[in-house]
């Protein structure tokens, strides 16, 4: 019977439990994830389970490291990400939440870009830290991911993006993540990329500033491939600032909406 | 004659332009985004285009942050 262990295809006896697998091939684990759920109890395996198998606070070797990164991720979620790529512009407060979480899921290829760089007032809500003020975003961002999963391959561009070189800069990218702060730049950004590629969903956002109730927020299909997130009207505005806990609920409904979109489901 | 936006029926004086309907609308042409019969509409062609009887266009209007 052929099973998954740490991602690798193995065959082992069909009445094979946990526990015997476990005691073969890595007594010491303490924590034994079946189908990506933690096991706390023994049970017979069956065909084509995946088992992760994890000692705590042991430094994994580089062949086992990404396995055990995806191991929580439902089973086959990691296969479609790992060979997906996505587009993100801007990485201010929304992309830059959005890049964290795609990282995470493992996705195999990021196309960043922005021009500006981190400065003291990004912090209440973007994901850098003090010591990279004054670093390009790009740069500091491709850092930090590569501290979260160093299997994403993160292409940094720190430029201004323009009607003239989105769709060269985003190629590769089978989505794309509208992260701008500029409405003006949203709109331009929208009309851009669904004109050159209208088979390549955009995920947007829209009305995320304050503190509004959190489930105003939404995902909604707005046109065609033309994904929208936000409660579509609160601005950033003087009186009205940007946070965390609402820049961050908008970026991870961009990012589930992404995750849906590579499984094939419909966003909203 | 008739059109359709965002899924509301709407009467538009004959001979108006998508410009005219965003005036209309009260909305700033720099910041949304237009899907005229299910394609994008360019910025550029706003004034120049009429509507026509029975068009279906989705509007989207973006507000600021990020």
């Amino acid at each position: 019977m052929r099973i998954f262990l740490n991602e690798q295809a193995i065959e082992i006896a069909p009445s094979t439990t946990l526990r015997q697998l476990q005691k073969r091939f890595k007594p010491l684990a303490d924590l034994v994830v079946l189908n990506g759920f933690p096991a706390a109890e023994d049970s017979s395996l069956t065909a084509d389970d995946q088992v992760v198998l994890i000692r705590r606070g042991e430094q994994p070797s580089a062949e086992e490291l990404e396995a055990l990164l995806v191991a929580r991720h439902t089973p086959g979620v990691h296969e479609v990400m790992k060979k997906s790529c996505v587009g993100i512009a801007g990485v201010g407060g929304l992309g830059s939440a959005v890049a964290v979480a795609l990282a995470r899921l493992g996705i195999g290829c990021l196309v960043v870009a922005d021009f500006d760089v981190v400065e003291p007032s990004n912090l209440n809500r973007q994901q850098y830290f003090v010591d990279q003020i004054g670093l390009d975003k790009v740069t500091a961002l491709r850092d930090n991911l590569a501290r979260i999963n160093p299997y994403v391959r993160v292409i940094p561009h720190a430029v201004r993006l323009a009607p003239g070189n989105i769709t060269d800069i985003f190629s590769e990218a089978q989505i794309l993540v509208e992260a701008f702060d500029d409405p003006e730049q949203k709109a331009m950004l929208t009309e851009t990329w669904l004109a050159a590629f209208p088979e390549r969903p955009l995920v947007a956002a829209s009305g995320l500033a304050g503190y509004a109730p959190s489930n105003h927020i939404t995902t909604r299909r707005a046109a065609g491939n033309f994904f929208l997130v936000g409660d579509g009207e609160t601005a950033a505005r003087r009186g009205e600032g940007l946070m965390a806990p609402r820049v961050g609920i908008a970026a991870h409904h961009q990012a589930n909406a992404v995750l849906r979109l590579l499984l094939g489901e419909t966003p909203g | 004659m008739s059109i359709v936006v965002n899924g509301v029926s709407r009467d538009l004086p004959d001979a108006s332009t998508v410009q005219d309907l965003l005036q209309q609308l009260d909305l700033d042409p720099r910041r949304v985004a237009v899907e005229l019969n299910r394609e994008i509409l360019p910025r550029h062609r706003f004034e120049e285009h009429f509507l026509r009887e029975g068009d279906s266009l989705e509007i989207v209007q973006f507000v600021g942050g990020g």
